[in-house]
């Protein structure tokens, strides 16, 4: 059914922290080794190793450049895989029941044996997390590793999206927001975790939290500082001449 | 948006088909016989093209039928019944008429309905869409259905009613070309809101997520042609509106009539090829596009 529940018993979702993600690309990998060989249809490469390689990716990292108005300008890595919103738009456009939202975690799945593969669904979104595998013909998306997650025979430890497992930097955490007292809630609350294009109404799940900001040189940084002041404010002697003649040519 | 070739040869075929069994379902005085028979013919034809191309895009057409099923919450599958009823109905209403000799007014009334509500649901799969605000606009189903009932009424050769509407069609596809062009930035996401940076200074994509291409930039990102928009959309009025009026206004006998179609009908498609590469998806701003 592609009607949006009303509520779902949890809200399974990641956390994804800027400050952390050093952009090396390993959930991108993590994520396509798992999903290729486990639930539904494998997520093809198509001309892997030729001119033009292009291929089904469920998990991407960005990096974008921001520069403030007076400050450096700063380097940030934005991995971005499906937010799994509560007004999901990709579910509710979906003409054969295909794509759906579960009651009991949250999860936005995709039933790939309902997928006609029209793409709309694809269309719908926002943010780019849904990608129509050319080999298979039906719609590829993040499913949260549910097929980990819940999966008794692997160590516990084990039972979380293989991107979180697999970061070496700590950028993603996995936990359950309807939870106030979760990893996730309160590393949101905290950090002040952020929706990517709220205007759209999309009401995602997963938050991201903004990189920290720099530190500055304001104030007084050492007591010998003072003394290490330039001293010269005009030039003088022969590169004094230099600078005068060099303005009257 | 890509522009397939399907989408685009869909919605313009199956769009005039369904104006012109508008037209043909509410005339009070339908001709029958052989004057009947080639107009439901070309109608059908029409329709019928239109609906089987709209399946060459699909990744598995031969599970179409399940897209009956979620009428309530999703346009495309309402689309499809609305199409599979029409086709019915008018069939019906054609088979009594030709074949029968008995014209079932009611039955004509209720198939021109069903025909509109195609053209509706067709025009709100585009229209729902938030994420191409240039189509999430109620001038989209207006200019749809301008279309498929100016198209249609000229197809049926109700000179009049087809001078009113196509004049009202080309009125309707110059707002939606020029006051379209304002609608991405009225939605208000940029590159800022994207990324959640934009409160702290610029955001530039500084690098894609991949060397090549993928799905995402094929799909929704597509700008050939885009520096020729301007010179495309005065083509498509001229050959959509102005030329066939010119024709109607004229001289509207048999030969210069088809003059007239066949002008109506590939302005028709130069809009709709417009209509899909001029859409900007807000996902192209992760990759610093439009």
């Amino acid at each position: 059914m592609t009607s949006l529940p009303q509520t779902t018993h949890r809200k399974l979702g990641l956390v994804i922290d800027l400050d952390t993600c050093v952009g090396c690309h390993a959930c991108v990998i993590a994520c396509k080794g798992w999903n290729t060989e486990n639930y539904g249809a494998p997520l093809s490469d198509q001309d892997p190793y030729g001119a033009d390689p292009v291929g089904t990716f469920l998990n991407r990292v960005h990096s974008y450049e921001v520069q403030p108005a007076a400050a450096p300008a700063q380097l940030v890595h934005f991995p971005k895989s499906c937010l799994h919103c509560d007004d999901a738009p990709c579910v509710t456009v979906c003409p054969t029941g295909a794509s759906y939202k579960r009651v009991e975690d949250g999860i936005v799945l995709v039933n790939e044996s309902d997928c006609i593969g029209c793409g709309l669904c694809a269309w719908s979104c926002p943010y780019g997390a849904r990608e129509l595998d050319a080999a298979e013909g039906v719609m590829k998306k993040c499913t949260l590793c549910v097929d980990r997650i819940y999966n008794e025979n692997l160590p516990e430890e084990d039972r979380e999206p293989a991107c979180v497992r697999t970061c070496p930097a700590g950028a993603r955490h996995f936990g359950d927001f309807a939870d106030p007292d979760s990893n996730v809630s309160k590393l949101s609350a905290e950090r002040g975790g952020m929706d990517l294009m709220p205007e759209l109404g999309t009401k995602p799940v997963n938050k991201y939290l903004p990189p920290k900001p720099k530190d500055t040189w304001e104030g007084e940084v050492d007591v010998l500082a003072p003394w290490l002041e330039p001293v010269a404010t005009e030039a003088t002697g022969f590169l004094g001449w230099l600078d005068k003649a060099l303005e009257k040519i | 948006m890509h522009p397939a070739p399907s989408i685009i040869a869909f919605t313009t075929l199956s769009g005039l088909g369904l104006g012109l069994l508008f037209w043909l379902g509410i005339d009070p005085d339908p001709s029958g016989g052989w004057v009947g028979f080639t107009f439901f013919t070309l109608a059908f034809g029409m329709t019928g093209i239109g609906l089987a191309a709209s399946t060459f895009h699909l990744g598995h057409p031969e599970r179409a039928l399940k897209a009956f099923s979620q009428w309530q919450s999703s346009w495309l599958s309402r689309e499809a019944w609305a199409a599979a009823s029409a086709m019915l109905v008018m069939g019906l209403y054609a088979f009594c008429l030709i074949v029968l000799g008995v014209h079932v007014a009611v039955l004509g009334w209720l198939g021109a309905l069903l025909c509109m509500a195609t053209v509706g649901t067709t025009s709100m799969i585009y229209a729902q869409l938030k994420t191409i605000p240039r189509w999430h606009h109620w001038s989209t189903p207006v200019l749809f259905f301008a279309l498929s009932l100016g198209g249609g009424a000229l197809l049926a050769g109700k000179i009049s009613m087809a001078i009113f509407l196509i004049a009202l069609a080309g009125g309707v596809q110059a707002y939606w070309f020029w006051q379209g062009d304002l609608r991405f930035g009225d939605a208000g996401a940029t590159i800022g809101t994207a990324t959640g940076l934009g409160d702290r200074g610029s955001v530039r994509a500084f690098e894609p997520p991949h060397t090549g291409t993928n799905y995402l930039l094929k799909e929704f990102v597509y700008v050939v042609g885009r520096k020729h928009g301007d010179k495309l959309r005065l083509i498509s009025l001229g050959l959509m509106t102005v030329l066939p009026l010119m024709i109607l206004l004229t001289n509207p006998h048999h030969l210069m009539a088809i003059i007239a179609v066949l002008s109506h009908v590939t302005g028709v498609v130069v809009s709709r090829w417009l209509f899909f590469a001029q859409a900007e998806h807000v996902v192209g701003l992760y990759y610093g596009k439009r």
